[in-house]
């Protein structure tokens, strides 16, 4: 597994040419190809990557300022709109689709130096835990091949972890950053919702869906953050960006950190509360006051986002109709034998599942007893952590309830699935930013901390993280 | 308890346009219902006086000029993956819609 510098470095010696980004992007490609065995990536974009790289080392060699992330390689969570290779999703009915334009958070990237070498695998249109809701192939965790990477951002999670690139992008809708990066054993960071641009970047619950990203530390997570976050016209959702995202140093003493009792108590597996608890001992050593918080709602959260996401799902995926751009049927009779045709050969299990049960909850007669009654325990819940950040100033918990699980051990079972979100929905289902830290291992598989802190507390999240960090190191 | 039968399931495939194979119906009635029984659990929940969330961002109409921009788009760049090329004249054309 190779290391990498951080990205501060890597830009650095790039602009001073002490670095070549052609070189970087040779080392990232090589990386790829050694571990194509955990089937992370679906694509590269080599050709692309090599003709930014020499326009980069050539900007550099004429004096040119490139940006804060010159030359730094990184990988695209494939339902990002980029350049340079398809955007599917990991899903059939959009193989073949090349984005006409890329999506913003990838923009603001390339703006400053980055430059994408491949696509990363995932859940289709990022509908599970694991990647094996892939259309094409599962990835594998990097430390056990017999078990999942998490999901969905598995290939992101996969390849960091694997040294393919210093950074990758994320999206989490449920937990998809936070559950990956918990398994895969890297920092995964979830912003406020609406910090930044979804604009580009395939739908799947559009009042969930965060962007983020997939690090090896988190003074990498705090840089890509402060390059993406911010409004962006095309995104009518994003939120004003406060000044930095980059830490300052802070202090743990008199810190009021929050353990919420609803995650530490049944369900979680031994190993993973003795590694959760022993990083909290830590904190508490370095001077944080430690608080137990109960959030009575809490539990609730995953029944809550396995109706909103669906009922959302179904919309987003309305529009793969088979006439305007991936998959389409042939020998279709009319205008709906090709949407039915197209829609139910071109989806997988799992879209076409969310997709009914959707279009079940959203339906008259059904809509008031499930959609609009998971939007008003929405609202309990919130409610709750709001009144919990008036007593603490961040909560900490577990990630998942277990360490990554075996390939194929919860494939037959949906809802089994499904309940791996259940540490991680409460934060979409609120909007709230959370982070998944490193904080050890059970049985030589990686367990994750996760924080989480008021809205739009960002840079407070990530200066506290980067202390914690340290703390756990 | 909601349970999905083989004519429920169908009824949402035709909303949502979706061909089923005979296997995928039966398979979906058992799961859509295991499902829909664990997110019933929000029913019993006590929210009186409580409105809906719709979105969490706190934002509330945003606003810009009622304007063209131009992002540098050719209408054939944004139509280059419809399927089998049936694009005339910049628009999409499909099969028949009525018999």
């Amino acid at each position: 597994m190779a290391a990498w510098p951080s990205l501060a470095d890597i830009a650095d010696k790039v602009q001073a040419g002490e670095l070549k980004a052609a070189d970087l992007v040779e080392q990232s490609l090589k990386s790829i190809e050694e571990n194509a065995e955990f089937m992370a990536i679906i694509a590269t974009t080599d050709e692309r990557a090599r003709q930014r790289a020499r326009s980069i080392d050539e900007r550099v060699a004429k004096g040119e300022k490139i940006g804060r992330l010159a030359g730094v390689p990184y990988i695209a969570k494939d339902n990002f709109l980029t350049f340079g290779a398809e955007t599917t999703a990991a899903s059939n009915i959009l193989r073949g689709f090349n984005a006409p334009y890329q999506a913003t958070a990838i923009e603001k990237l390339e703006a400053e130096g980055a430059i994408c070498v491949a696509k990363a695998n995932l859940d289709a249109f990022a509908h599970g835990s694991s990647t094996e809701n892939s259309d094409f192939f599962t990835t594998l965790n990097p430390h056990d091949k017999s078990r999942v990477p998490g999901g969905s951002s598995g290939g992101s999670s996969a390849a960091v972890v694997l040294g393919m690139a210093p950074m990758a992008t994320g999206t989490d809708t449920g937990g998809s950053i936070r559950q990956p990066a918990s398994f895969s054993g890297c920092v995964g960071y979830k912003p406020t919702y609406g910090l930044v641009s979804r604009s580009g970047v395939v739908a799947m619950a559009s009042s969930t869906d965060v962007i983020g990203c997939l690090t090896t530390n988190v003074d990498d997570a705090a840089l890509t953050i402060d390059i993406m976050a911010g409004r962006d016209d095309l995104d009518a959702t994003t939120l004003e960006r406060e000044n930095s995202y980059i830490p300052e140093a802070v202090n743990l003493k008199g810190r009021k950190i929050g353990v919420i009792k609803e995650y530490m108590s049944e369900g979680l597996d031994d190993g993973v509360r003795e590694v959760v608890q022993a990083a909290i001992d830590k904190l508490q050593a370095a001077g944080a006051e430690i608080h137990e918080v109960s959030l009575p709602s809490i539990g609730l959260a995953l029944a809550i986002y396995y109706i909103i996401c669906p009922a959302e799902v179904s919309s987003n995926l309305s529009r793969y109709d088979g006439q305007r751009y991936g998959y389409s049927a042939k020998d279709a009779k009319d205008l709906e034998a090709s949407y039915k045709n197209s829609r139910g050969q071109g989806f997988g299990k799992e879209a076409k599942r969310r997709i009914m049960i959707g279009t079940h909850v959203l339906s008259s007669g059904y809509y008031d007893a499930y959609y609009k009654k998971a939007q008003i325990v929405r609202t309990k819940l919130i409610n709750e952590f709001e009144a919990a950040f008036k007593e603490v100033d961040y909560l900490v918990g577990p990630v998942t309830p277990t360490v990554a699980f075996k390939i194929g051990q919860n494939s037959d079972d949906p809802m089994q699935m499904y309940l791996n979100d259940i540490m991680t929905a409460a934060a979409n289902i609120t909007g709230n930013p959370a982070i998944s830290l490193p904080a050890g291992s059970s049985d030589n598989l990686p367990v994750g901390l996760q924080i989480m802190a008021p809205h739009r507390q960002d840079a407070g999240l990530l200066a506290l993280s980067k202390k914690v960090e340290e703390v756990l190191a | 308890m909601a349970k999905l039968t083989r004519d429920d399931v169908l009824k949402l495939a035709q909303l949502a346009r979706l061909e089923l194979s005979d296997d995928e119906v039966e398979e979906y009635s058992r799961e859509l219902s295991e499902i829909l029984q664990y997110v019933e659990q929000l029913g019993s929940v006590n929210v009186s006086g409580l409105e809906p969330t719709n979105q969490v961002t706190g934002l509330t109409n945003v606003m810009r000029d009622d304007e063209v921009r131009d992002y540098g788009y050719e209408p054939l760049d944004l139509l280059k993956n419809v399927p089998y090329g049936s694009v005339e004249d910049n628009q999409i054309k499909v099969k028949r819609m009525i018999g």
